[in-house]
């Protein structure tokens, strides 16, 4: 029996949370001598305040959604994928070699070709911490941790060697331009009036939208996604139904994977337009505290994305013209996973007792 | 190799093998009490900048060691709650206090110095100093041992010894007195300790304080000790290291330090890439050097070379009535 309704378990608890979090922002904010309030206000001028700072909110979501879906599936298959950043990092390898070495005649094709290059690379990643989960019992926490690191090093080799362009930099060579994708700016040009000048959003944040979409159904409509949720309730009961436990963590792991390295087509193909060392920055992490709190649901994602998109970007302009500086969003980053995740029983706890003698009074 | 250059070796070795150690130990402990703690990066960073912070302004290392260990175990206890009072998941607790770590250093770093988010240099005695065991300029000259003696054993700061020290002293906790008995019971039974009367709770609270401790030793020495001050993210994946390492060691006290000491190897391998090519007479990539602890700890995990079991209760909130 539940003992809250069931809106309770997925608004109320999360925005406590989350208030819980802004608060102590709050305090850290104000123990460092700044105004919070006047932060706030500067952080919404920036990043909402114009189609520009909405250019880089949406692009800045774009890559959470994806990082925040690959979380989440792997969660509902009760798998705790921390190596998002190390498959989001081989995902841009992919597309990287893609569009270098492939003459795409169109950005449509080149899109498509890169999309897939991002998947399998990413996919690649994350197939062997799944493997030795299912075959060996490998934590998977430990190596999905353990190939961040490995990829990374993977990552300066290439850009070290084979793919580094000429110059000092470690970076490959400009992508060529029949690969570069239609930025906003490109997009919502209505002659006199420009959207999104400047802005990296690019057409990546409707594929984006399009895989929530895609998830959502593969979760709840089809057989797939049955076993993989009744794989995360009850992995006994699972197999004693007949579901392998090896093709679910397989499966969940691979388009965990893939969906990481999916967020190299943004980040990668249509903002830097090149392979840059370090071009995730923390994203594929920041896709923990977005799957979190949006409750591994791809809806709640797409929302806990938009804000951390928000964060992220009103945190660029905060440490423009404060002299707060941008780890802020840091500190935030680790109180939603905090206050969403591991203690989220401090809030459930006096909460489900609330509403038992709250159904009491009433019988 | 000269011998000179092996001793030159071994001695970073030792160096650069201490945070590991220490930061193993304190996951030893915590693991071996049924407590996964994937946050013993954050808590290190968040002691070698209180560390050296306190240090600076203070100008006694030893105050500073106290505010080190203070941070480190201020994190500890909110691992505590999270992953035994409010029975919350024990890994994303780690991963929060990783992130709450590596952002609050610099924050706070730039609010009080405004140095970008480092420290003061540290000098004097800010620092811990190496400290020369007796006789060691006596002894110099004798063959062999004389050097080893001089360059190798002494010459380092007090928290090597220490870190050394700690390992016997966690073996005899661990498998020679009734506490060590009850919290290695505690992380593969728990309901067998709460039977007996003993509390569960308070015996993963004390494992999660010595973690504490233990890594805000290792953070200390990171920030005053290996290095003049505090710099941004200077643990630098050490904390996932030494969780590698004490996967390497099966959560054992000597197989932890001979884990460390490789890993400690590997790292000043990679420093030293003219010794390397010297000796092997050809050229080995410095990041292979660096991740291969990484790489053996996959391996370790995958079963290829021996079994690694970690601790049977090892991530499960004890419920004790359902």
């Amino acid at each position: 029996m539940d003992v809250m309704p069931k809106w309770a378990d997925v608004i109320l608890i999360p925005l406590i949370s989350i208030l819980l979090a802004a608060i102590l922002s709050a305090v850290v904010i104000l123990a460092i001598g700044e105004n919070p309030w006047e932060a706030l206000k500067l952080m919404v001028d920036g990043a909402l305040g114009s189609t520009y700072g909405w250019g880089y909110t949406l692009y800045y979501a774009t890559n959470f959604i994806f990082t925040g879906l690959a979380v989440s599936i792997a969660f509902h298959a009760r798998m705790f994928n921390i190596g998002g950043e190390g498959q989001a990092l081989i995902g841009g390898l992919g597309v990287a070699i893609i569009c270098l070495f492939i003459p795409w005649p169109h950005w449509s094709l080149a899109l498509l070709g890169a999309a897939i290059g991002a998947a399998v690379f990413g996919a690649a990643w994350a197939a062997i911490p799944a493997f030795l989960q299912a075959k060996r019992g490998s934590h998977i926490v430990i190596t999905t941790i353990m190939f961040n690191f490995i990829a990374a090093a993977v990552l300066n080799y290439f850009l070290i060697g084979a793919l580094k362009a000429p110059g000092m930099e470690p970076a490959t060579l400009k992508f060529p331009e029949a690969t570069h994708l239609p930025s906003f700016q490109d997009m919502f040009n209505f002659g006199e009036t420009t959207f999104f000048r400047g802005a990296p959003a690019n057409i990546t944040f409707f594929v984006a939208l399009a895989a929530c979409v895609a998830l959502w159904a593969l979760i709840w409509k089809t057989r797939l996604g049955y076993e993989i949720r009744s794989f995360g309730y009850s992995e006994s009961a699972a197999k004693y139904a007949g579901i392998s436990p090896t093709k679910i963590i397989m499966v969940a792991m691979l388009i965990s994977g893939a969906l990481a390295g999916m967020m190299a087509i943004n980040n990668v193909q249509g903002e830097a337009e090149r392979l840059v060392l370090n071009a995730v920055e923390g994203a594929g992490f920041i896709g923990i505290a977005v799957a979190l709190m949006g409750r591994s649901h791809p809806f709640g994602v797409l929302l806990a994305a938009l804000l951390f998109g928000f964060l992220y970007q009103g945190g660029a302009e905060l440490a423009l013209w404060t002299s707060i500086p941008r780890e802020l969003i840091i500190v935030i980053q680790a109180l939603v996973i905090l206050f969403t995740g591991a203690l989220d029983n401090m809030v459930r706890m006096p909460l489900e007792r609330l509403f038992l003698s709250l159904r009491r009074a009433k019988t | 190799m000269d011998f000179a250059t092996l001793l030159q070796m071994l001695d970073a070795t030792l160096r650069l093998a201490t945070p590991l150690l220490l930061a193993c130990l304190a996951g030893l402990y915590s693991e071996r009490a049924g407590i996964f703690d994937i946050g013993l990066e954050g808590k290190m960073l968040a002691a070698a900048f209180l560390s050296a912070a306190i240090a600076a302004v203070s100008g006694n290392v030893w105050l500073g060691l106290l505010a080190g260990i203070g941070a480190s175990m201020l994190l500890s206890v909110i691992h505590g709650l999270a992953s035994i009072t409010f029975r919350g998941n024990q890994l994303i607790s780690g991963v929060a206090i990783n992130f709450l770590a590596a952002g609050l250093t610099v924050v706070i770093a730039q609010s009080w110095f405004a140095q970008g988010g480092r420290t003061p240099q540290l000098t004097g005695d800010a620092r811990f100093n190496p400290i020369d065991l007796p006789f060691a300029e006596a002894l110099q000259n004798v063959p062999v041992l004389g050097p080893i003696y001089y360059e190798l054993i002494s010459g380092h700061t007090i928290l090597v010894y220490v870190a050394l020290l700690m390992v016997p002293l966690t073996w005899w906790i661990l498998f020679r007195t009734r506490f060590g008995l009850r919290l290695r019971a505690v992380g593969e039974n728990p309901a067998a300790v709460d039977t007996a009367g003993v509390s569960v709770i308070w015996l993963r609270f004390a494992a999660v304080g010595i973690c504490g401790i233990l890594c805000g030793i290792a953070g200390a020495y990171l920030a005053t000790a290996l290095q003049a001050g505090f710099v941004k993210d200077m643990s630098a994946g050490r904390g996932f290291i030494a969780l590698a390492a004490l996967i390497f060691a099966k959560w054992r006290p000597w197989y932890a330090l001979y884990a460390c000491l490789l890993f400690g190897f590997l790292q000043a391998m990679s420093l030293r890439p003219d010794v390397i090519e010297r000796v092997l007479s050809f050229q080995v990539n410095g990041q292979f050097l660096d991740v291969l602890p990484y790489i053996l700890t996959v391996v370790i995990l995958a079963g290829f070379v021996g079994k690694a079991i970690p601790p049977r209760a090892g991530g499960e909130p004890y419920v004790k009535e359902r």
